[in-house]
C-alpha cells in the first residue's frame, strides 16, 4: 500500500514529464499496432482489393477467407504438428539448458570454461551449408522424416542461446536461498528444481517465449528433413499461399493472422511471469 | 573420493546439452569446414581439395564481401544504439507501475511476432516514393522537399532498413531488460531511498551496476541478430550492392545458389562466423574490464 | 508440487504422442514426384486422381515451397541417395549438367525417339532444347535428352490500354522502337502515370532485358565472342547497351523504385493501374487475373533499338521434370510423364493455371493474351541454349552495374570498365 502511495506522489510531482513519456509510449504503441490492424483488415478483403481498397477495415467483410485458409492450407494437420513440436522443443530446451546453465553458473568442474565457450561460439557461427551434412547424418541415424529427429534438431538450435541467457540471469541472482537449502540438506538437483528455477522465472519466461516463436515460425528445416506432408508444421501451410508466381494475399493474411494468435497467447501468458517475479520475490524475501 | 563423485555429478548437469550439441552441431561444423577447403558443386560425389584458396579469395579478392560486411555493421550500430535505447527506455517505463502498463507490455511485443512478409508490405507502402504515407505526411507538414523514393535511393535505403530492423527487434531487448529489472530485489531501492538517494542516483548506483550483465547479454544478442539479418533486407530492397544493401548472409546465399560455389559459400560462412565470434568476445572482455573498474 | 505435477504430465503426454508418431505407414505410391510449383498444387493433384482412375497407378505429388529451399532439399537428397522417382532441377544449365554428370538423371533419348519421334514431336522445339545436351557440349555432360518440359514461357512487355488512352496514346499501337518507347514514357509521365515497372531488384530480369538489347544491337555472334573474351565490354556496342538504361532512367520511363522492386511489387503496381508498362513473363497473365480481373492490357514485343540484327527475347521451357536414373520405378515414371504431356492433360494444365503448355497441340483453348505470348515463341532465345556462357561473377558485376546506372551513381563508361576488369580477372584464373 505504502508503495502505491509513494508512486502516486512521485507521479503528481512529475506530471509534465509523465505526459511526455505517455505520449512517446503511445506513439510507439501505434506504430506496433498498425501493421497488425493492416494484416487483420487485409485478411477480410479479396485478392483484388488488398492493394486497391486502402481502408483499414473493408466495407464487405470476407470472413470466408479464414475458412479457405484453414482448409486449403491444410491447417488442421499442420496446426497440431506445430503445437506438438513447439511444446516438446520448448520443454526440452528449458530442461536441458537450465541444467547446463545452472552448472555453468554455480557448480565447479574442470573444463567448465571450455564447455561454456564452446556453446557460446556455436551461437555465433552460422553454418550455411550445414543442412547437407545434417541431412545425411539424420538419414544414417534413421531420424530423417521423423518428428523426433526434427525435434532434436530444433532443441539443438535453441540450446546455445538459452544457456547463455539463463547463465547471465543465474549469475545475477543472489545465492542466499540456495545456500540455505544446501544447509537444509537439499541435493544439487533438488536445489536446481526447487530453488533456482522458481527464482529464475522471468528468465525462463523469456526463454519460453523466444523458443516458442522460433519453433512456431520454423519451416526451412522441416521442408528439408520431412518428405511426408503429415509431419509438416504450420508455416509450410502458409507457403502454399505465397507461391513462386502468385501470392494469394487475402488468404496469406488470414493464415498469418491464424498463426499469430497462439504465439501472442503464449506471450500474454508468459509475460505475466516476467513481471510477477517481482511480487513472488517480495513474498519470499 | 567424495570430491570425485561430486564432480562427476556436476558433469551430469551439462551432459544432456553436450550430447545433443555433439551430434547435431559438431559434426555438421566439421563437415562444413571441410567443404570450405574444397571446390564442390553441391551435388557430385567428388570434390577437389583446394586448401585455403576459398578463404583467401573471400578475404582478399571478393570485391563485394567487405562492403557487405560494412553494411551489416552499419545496421548493427544503429540497432545497438537506437533499438537498445528504445528498449531500455520502454523497459524502465514499464518497470514502474505506470498507467496502461499491461497494455504496453503486450503491444511492444507485436513487431517481433509479426511475419516479415507483413512488415515488408506495410513499411514498403509507408516508404513508397509515389504513394507512400511518409512522403504524404512530409508534404503535409511543409517538408515536401524531403520527399523521395526512400528505399531505392543509395543514400537512404540502408538507413531505412536499419530503422525497420530496430523497430522489429526492440521487443526482444524490451522483455529481456524488463526481466532483468524485475529480478533486482526491491529492497535495494528501498535501502537507497532511506539513505536519501534521489531517483537519478538510485538509477545510477543501484540499477545500472546490477544490470551490466543483462546489458552485455542484450548487446551480444543484438550484434548476432543484426549482423545476420537478411530477410527484411531482401523483402524491402532486394539487397542489391548497387543500393548499398548487401549483407554477408545474402552474399553467402548467392554463392550457394551459383553453381560450383558451394565450397566457397562454406568458406564465407566460416569467416563470417569467426568475425562475429571475435566481436562478441571483445564485447565480453570490455564489459568485464568495466565491471572491475 | 503443483509444478512437478504439470511438468510430468506434459512429459508423459509428450512421450506418448512421440511414440504414436510415424507408426502408421501408408502404402507407398507407385511414382513419387517432388516439385516446388505452389500455384499448380491443385491441378497436379487433380491430374494424379485422373491418372489413377485411368491406369490404376498411384502417383503422389509432393510440394516443397519456396523454391530456394526446394533446391537445397534436392541437393541434400543427392548426397543421401533419397531422391524421388521424378523431380525438377532449378537453376542454370550448368547446374543441370552437374546432376546429369553425377548420374542422377535418366537419359530419355530413346524414349523420345521411339515411333519416329512421336513423343519428341509433341513439344515446342525451344522447350526441348533446354533439356538437351549436344555431343561434346561445354559442360562435359553425356549427350541426350534429360528432362520433360511441362510448360513454356517467355518474357516480354505488357502495356495498360486504359492508361494509354488517358495519356492520349493509341491503345492499339504500342511503341515498336526504343525512341517511340521513350516518347510514350514521357507522355505518360506528363499525364501523371509511372512508366515501366519490373522486378529489377532480382537482377536476372535486368540481365534479361539487357541481353535482348545486346542481341538486337550486335547480334548473337558478337555477344558470344564477348563471353569468350574476344570482345571487351568496353566495346561501343556494349556501351550503347548500358546507355539505353541511362536513357530510360533519365527520361523518367522507369518507375521511381524499380531497383528495389521485386517482381511481385511490380505486378501489384501494374495490376492496379499504377504503371503503364511492365516487363514480365507469361506467368503474369495468371497473376494479373487474380489481382485485377478487369485490367485492360495487352502484350507487346520489346521495342527494338536497331534494325541490323533481330530482336530475340528470352523464352523456353518454364518448368521441367526429370526422372531419377537410380529409381526402381523409372519405367513407371516415364510412362506417367508421357501421359502428363499428352494433349489432353497439357490443355487442362494450361487452362487451369493460365500457363503456356509445352505441348504445341494443346494451344486451342487458351486466352487471347496467352496466344499473344505463344505467337512469339519462335523469336525466343535463352542462356540455356547458348553455346557459351558468361561467368556468374561477371554477370553479377554486369547487373549491379546497370542498377548503379539507373540509380545515377555510375556512368555507362564506368560500368563498362568495371565489368571488363572483373572479366579479365576471371579469365586469368
Amino acid at each position: 500500500m505504502n508503495h502505491k502511495r509513494n508512486d502516486i506522489k512521485y507521479k503528481v510531482r512529475r506530471f509534465s514529464s509523465g505526459a511526455m513519456v505517455n505520449l512517446f509510449l503511445l506513439l510507439i504503441a501505434i506504430s506496433c499496432l498498425f501493421p497488425l490492424l493492416w494484416m487483420f483488415g487485409s485478411s477480410l478483403k479479396t485478392q483484388a482489393t488488398v492493394f486497391s481498397d486502402m481502408s483499414i477495415i473493408p466495407k464487405v467483410l470476407h470472413w470466408g477467407n479464414y475458412y479457405r485458409a484453414w482448409t486449403e492450407g491444410n491447417f488442421g494437420v499442420y496446426f497440431l504438428n506445430s503445437v506438438l513440436y513447439t511444446v516438446s522443443v520448448v520443454i526440452g530446451i528449458v530442461l536441458v539448458s537450465s541444467l547446463a546453465a545452472y552448472a555453468f553458473s554455480r557448480l565447479q568442474f574442470p573444463g567448465k570454461n571450455f564447455f561454456f565457450y564452446m556453446f557460446l561460439a556455436a551461437m555465433m557461427i552460422p553454418l550455411p551449408g550445414s543442412f547437407v551434412p545434417l541431412y545425411v547424418l539424420m538419414d544414417k541415424l534413421h531420424l530423417r522424416n521423423t518428428p523426433h529427429g526434427y525435434i532434436l534438431c530444433l532443441i539443438n538450435v535453441g540450446l546455445s542461446l538459452s544457456i547463455f541467457l539463463l547463465k547471465t540471469f543465474f549469475d545475477k541472482m543472489p545465492t542466499d536461498l540456495e545456500d540455505a537449502a544446501r544447509i537444509d540438506g537439499c541435493s544439487k538437483l533438488g536445489i536446481w528444481w526447487n530453488v533456482a528455477l522458481p527464482l529464475a522465472k522471468p528468465a525462463l519466461a523469456v526463454i519460453v517465449i523466444f523458443n516458442s516463436l522460433n519453433v512456431w515460425n520454423e519451416y526451412i528445416l522441416a521442408l528439408i528433413l520431412f518428405d511426408d506432408a503429415k509431419f509438416m508444421p504450420l508455416q509450410v501451410g502458409l507457403a502454399t499461399f505465397h507461391g513462386e508466381f502468385v501470392t494469394q494475399y487475402h488468404l496469406l493474411m488470414a493464415g498469418v493472422t491464424i498463426t499469430v494468435i497462439p504465439i501472442l497467447l503464449i506471450y500474454i501468458f508468459m509475460q505475466k511471469h516476467i513481471v510477477k517475479g517481482l511480487t513472488a520475490g517480495a513474498i519470499v524475501g | 573420493m567424495r570430491l570425485k563423485r561430486s564432480t562427476a555429478e556436476n558433469y551430469l548437469f551439462i551432459l544432456p546439452a553436450v550430447i545433443i550439441f555433439a551430434i547435431f552441431y559438431i559434426y555438421p561444423f566439421y563437415a562444413t569446414f571441410n567443404l570450405g577447403l574444397r571446390a564442390w558443386d553441391g551435388v557430385s560425389p567428388v570434390s577437389q581439395l583446394v586448401g585455403l584458396r576459398n578463404f583467401k579469395e573471400v578475404l582478399f579478392q571478393d570485391r563485394l564481401w567487405w562492403p557487405s560486411m560494412w553494411h551489416a555493421t552499419y545496421i548493427t550500430l544503429i540497432a545497438l544504439t537506437l533499438q537498445n535505447a528504445l528498449a531500455l527506455a520502454l523497459a524502465l517505463a514499464c518497470d514502474r507501475q505506470i498507467k496502461l502498463g499491461n497494455f504496453y507490455r503486450l503491444i511492444f511485443f507485436i513487431p517481433p511476432v509479426l511475419s516479415e512478409v507483413v512488415v515488408g508490405l506495410v513499411w514498403k507502402w509507408i516508404y513508397n516514393g509515389d504513394y507512400g504515407l511518409l512522403n504524404y505526411w512530409l508534404t503535409n507538414i511543409g517538408l515536401g522537399h524531403l520527399a523521395r523514393s526512400w528505399l531505392s535511393n543509395p543514400q537512404t535505403a540502408l538507413t531505412c532498413v536499419a530503422v525497420i530492423h530496430s523497430w522489429k527487434g526492440f521487443g526482444w531487448g524490451f522483455i529481456i531488460l524488463l526481466a532483468g529489472l524485475q529480478t533486482i530485489p526491491r529492497q535495494l531501492y528501498e535501502a537507497a531511498r532511506v539513505d536519501g538517494a534521489n531517483s537519478w542516483q538510485r538509477f545510477w548506483h543501484v540499477t545500472i551496476p546490477l544490470m551490466v550483465p543483462v546489458f552485455v547479454l542484450v548487446s551480444i544478442l543484438t550484434i548476432l541478430g543484426s549482423m545476420q539479418a537478411f530477410v527484411l533486407i531482401l523483402t524491402m530492397t532486394g539487397g542489391s550492392p548497387a543500393l548499398g544493401c548487401s549483407v554477408p548472409v545474402t552474399r553467402i546465399l548467392g554463392s550457394m545458389r551459383a553453381s560450383l560455389r558451394f565450397g566457397y559459400a562454406c568458406a564465407q560462412g566460416i569467416i563470417f562466423g569467426l568475425i562475429l565470434l571475435a566481436l562478441s568476445f571483445m564485447q565480453i572482455r570490455i564489459s568485464k574490464k568495466m565491471k572491475q573498474a | 508440487m503443483k509444478r512437478t505435477g504439470i511438468f510430468s504430465m506434459l512429459l508423459i503426454s509428450l512421450i506418448v504422442s512421440l511414440a504414436g508418431c510415424g507408426r502408421t505407414e501408408t502404402k507407398k505410391a507407385d511414382v513419387v514426384i517432388w516439385h516446388w510449383m505452389t500455384d499448380r498444387k491443385k491441378a497436379f493433384n487433380e491430374l494424379a486422381k485422373r491418372y489413377q482412375a485411368e491406369s490404376g497407378r498411384q502417383v503422389e505429388f509432393k510440394l516443397f515451397a519456396p523454391s530456394e529451399i526446394y533446391s537445397q532439399k534436392v541437393r541434400a537428397a543427392t548426397q543421401a541417395g533419397t531422391l524421388p522417382d521424378i523431380y525438377g532441377i532449378l537453376g542454370e544449365k550448368k547446374d543441370f549438367a552437374i546432376f546429369v554428370k553425377a548420374g542422377h538423371v535418366l537419359n530419355l533419348n530413346t524414349e523420345m525417339s521411339d515411333n519416329i519421334h512421336e513423343w519428341r514431336n509433341k513439344f515446342f522445339s525451344k522447350a526441348l532444347i533446354v533439356n538437351e545436351f549436344e555431343p561434346n557440349n561445354e559442360f562435359g555432360a553425356p549427350a541426350g535428352i534429360y528432362g520433360v518440359p511441362i510448360d513454356v514461357t517467355n518474357i516480354q512487355m505488357l502495356y495498360n490500354k486504359d492508361l494509354f488512352k488517358k495519356a492520349g496514346l493509341d491503345p492499339e499501337s504500342p511503341p515498336q522502337t526504343f525512341s517511340e518507347f521513350i516518347t510514350a514514357g514521357k507522355k505518360l509521365k506528363k499525364a501523371g502515370t509511372q512508366g515501366l515497372v519490373s522486378g529489377w531488384a532480382e537482377t536476372w530480369m535486368i540481365d534479361c532485358l539487357a541481353s535482348n538489347f545486346a542481341f538486337n544491337i550486335m547480334g548473337e555472334k558478337k555477344v558470344m565472342r564477348t563471353y569468350a573474351g574476344e570482345v571487351p565490354y568496353t566495346d561501343p556496342d556494349w556501351i550503347r547497351v548500358f546507355s539505353l538504361f541511362k536513357e530510360m532512367a533519365d527520361s523518367g520511363v522507369l518507375a521511381s523504385g524499380i531497383v528495389s522492386m521485386n517482381n511481385k511489387d511490380a505486378e501489384q503496381n501494374f495490376a492496379n493501374g499504377r504503371a503503364a508498362f511492365a516487363f514480365n513473363g507469361s506467368w503474369c497473365v495468371n497473376v494479373y487475373k487474380g489481382m485485377n480481373p478487369d485490367l485492360n492490357y495487352a502484350a507487346m514485343f520489346v521495342p527494338r533499338v536497331s534494325d541490323e540484327y533481330p530482336m530475340l527475347i528470352w523464352g523456353g521451357a518454364g518448368s521441367s521434370f526429370m526422372v531419377n536414373a537410380r529409381s526402381e520405378n523409372k519405367e513407371k515414371a516415364v510412362e506417367f510423364l508421357k501421359w502428363l504431356t499428352d494433349e489432353k492433360q497439357q490443355a487442362y494444365l494450361a487452362q487451369d493455371t493460365n500457363n503456356l503448355p509445352a505441348n504445341k497441340y494443346s494451344l486451342t483453348n487458351i486466352s487471347p493474351l496467352l496466344s499473344q505470348f505463344a505467337q512469339t515463341m519462335e523469336n525466343t532465345t535463352h542462356p540455356n541454349i547458348w553455346p557459351r556462357h558468361e561467368k556468374s561473377v561477371v554477370i553479377e558485376a554486369f547487373d549491379i552495374g546497370i542498377q548503379s546506372i539507373i540509380l545515377g551513381t555510375k556512368t555507362p563508361e564506368e560500368v563498362a570498365r568495371e565489368v571488363q576488369e572483373v572479366k579479365e580477372r576471371e579469365m586469368a584464373k
